[in-house]
């Protein structure tokens, strides 16, 4: 016989950035601009607490919530950062890297056949991740016209009233998009009138690089219908660690844990210590990334400018959304590829919204990235 | 961050950036960066731009000594008399006055051990206010000015990542 996947499996096509990655691939001497993760190592403080760990022995399963510790840390650190309050006990869950988190809020909050609005351009993971859990994902496109910043005419003309929960992810990827307190409250009204729950992805909020990162679940009203995803990721440079954090209320912690304590069990147990040390010593640290990327990020928006790119001004995450200089943004990217052996992501991966524009990463170390730009600059030109 | 502290930290990073591209990172217009850089270099605040060299890589045989000094002081002489003397010789790399069990650390630098011993033996050591030398060879550099030695480590993330 021959296992057949299931029908679940094939509704979902295979990511568009896949096709794109193995012409990459093929290529030894490409200059990359198409990265999604920090081009920096974990803080050293953070990588030894993790050796160190191991020496001790410390290999066993944690509680399925995380190590109380954490959970602690956890919720100081948002409410400090965010003025998120969270019950270390009832409201936290440690889950192995945000992914992990998202996917089970969705299982944990869909019924077969919900709506679930998912703001677009975004990241590839939630329109999957809706299908597997049996809902509808229903795109809630956004423009350049916005700045794609999540408007309710946006969530009107998708029909997002209707649905049952929405997923956003400020500041964005793939846009570099952030909205600040007063632009998320309309969202918020709309998500009270019409009663959805909320799922933010807020996994890049120490990157944001024109105002403080607000979360939309410190709105009025928003507290009890709203899940909250972060980690370790994106400020500390810790991927590979797979560690994040969902926070919600206890009813909805409650039920991710339940599928999380089957699934996962516990997540990375070196990973959680890691991330201890990373919230007790790792400031610093992720202050001096921020500020290296804030300063690429001025440097990307003035060379597109100079080039007459048109960008939006991307101000979160380590993305600029520039719009592609043809229309057709996978022939352009891999042209560029092919003959300038520069590699961006066409905005297509990324859903509605996304055609003509190009991700531009600048996780990628100064000299790349100048070299990158002066090389789409004679491309172009 | 100020124009000037954002620019030194710049320049620190990599003294080679054009003003056009500080001017991108900092937001501001390459007029007033050229200005400031120009401002603080006349106020002595920027006294040099030098390239960090690893000289394991090069041909020329280098080398490199601390030598921990103890001085005498009197009436008529304090550290920085003594200190402008040190100073004056093409040598001394680095000279510090520090706290201790000595007085000044000071870096030297010749084409050989034998030259980097006379030069100690023969113009530092009978220097009348110096009670004493203490020379420690460097035998390997890991680090300098902040910059790690060694090969870089390469870039191993996938290409293209959500
Ligand atoms: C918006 C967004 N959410 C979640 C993730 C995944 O994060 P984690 O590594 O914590 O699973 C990414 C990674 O690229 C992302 O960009």
């Amino acid at each position: 016989m021959t296992i057949e996947p299931s029908e679940r499996v094939e509704t979902v096509p295979p990511s568009g950035i896949r096709r794109f990655f193995e012409l990459a691939e093929e290529m030894d001497d490409i200059i990359s601009l198409g990265v999604g993760e920090p081009d920096f190592s974990a803080p050293w403080a953070a990588r030894e607490a993790a050796i160190t760990s191991l020496e001790l022995g410390r290999t066993s399963y944690t509680a399925n919530r995380g190590r109380r510790e954490l959970r602690e840390l956890i919720a100081e650190n948002v409410d400090r950062r965010y003025d998120l309050e969270y019950d270390p006990d009832e409201e936290v869950l440690v889950t192995t890297g945000a992914s992990e988190g998202v996917d089970l809020a969705l299982r944990a909050v869909v019924d077969p056949g919900d709506t679930v609005a998912v703001v677009q351009p975004s990241y590839v993971s939630y329109v999957p991740g809706v299908i597997f859990a049996g809902g509808e994902p229903l795109p809630v496109p956004t423009t350049k016209e916005t700045d794609f910043k999540l408007t309710t005419d946006a969530l009107y003309d998708a029909g997002a009233d209707e649905a049952d929960a929405l997923v956003l992810c400020y500041p964005n990827n793939p846009t570099g998009a952030t909205m600040n307190g007063a632009e998320l409250e309309p969202i918020a009204e709309f998500a009270r009138e019409h009663d959805l729950v909320v799922l933010s992805d807020e996994i890049y909020s120490e990157l944001s690089y024109e105002h403080d990162h607000t979360s939309i679940a410190t709105l009025p009203g928003m507290r009890e219908r709203t899940i909250v995803f972060n980690g370790f990721s994106k400020a500390y440079a810790m991927t590979g660690l797979r560690l994040g954090y969902a926070l919600g209320p206890p009813e909805a912690i409650g039920a991710m844990n339940r599928i999380h304590q089957y699934t996962m069990l516990s997540a990375p147990t070196t990973a959680q210590y890691a991330a201890i040390e990373a919230l007790e010593n790792c400031d610093d640290a992720v202050r001096e990334m921020r500020q290296q990327y804030d300063r690429r990020r001025r440097l990307v928006l003035s060379r597109f400018e100079e080039m007459g790119i048109e960008c939006f001004p991307a101000s979160g995450a380590f993305y600029a959304f520039p719009e592609s200089p043809w229309d057709d943004s996978e022939a352009f990217a891999e042209a560029l590829l092919e003959e300038e052996h520069v590699a961006v992501v066409p905005g297509t991966a990324f859903g509605e919204g996304g055609e003509g524009h190009l991700r531009v990463s600048y996780a990628t170390g100064m000299d790349d990235l100048k070299e990158a730009l002066d090389r789409i600059e004679s491309f172009i030109s | 961050m100020d124009l000037s502290e954002e620019l030194l930290e710049l320049l620190q990073e990599n003294a080679r950036y054009s003003i056009d591209d500080l001017a991108r990172m900092t937001d501001a217009e390459p007029e007033a960066v050229e200005a400031e850089i120009e401002r603080l270099e006349s106020e002595g605040v920027i006294r040099g731009y030098q390239a960090v060299i690893d000289f394991e890589e090069t041909e020329r045989e280098r080398v490199r000594a601390v030598v921990e000094l103890n001085v005498t002081l009197d009436r008529e002489t304090s550290y920085g008399d003594i200190a402008a003397r040190i100073v004056q010789f093409p040598e001394v790399r680095e000279l510090r006055l520090v706290s201790g069990d000595y007085d000044f650390d000071m870096e030297v630098q010749g084409d050989s051990m034998r030259e980097v011993s006379h030069f100690i033996s023969d113009k530092i050591a009978p220097i009348p206010e110096i009670t004493q030398t203490v020379t420690h060879y460097h035998m390997d550099t890991y680090k300098t000015q902040g910059i790690v030695l060694g090969d870089s480590d390469e870039d191993d993330r996938l290409s293209i990542s959500p």
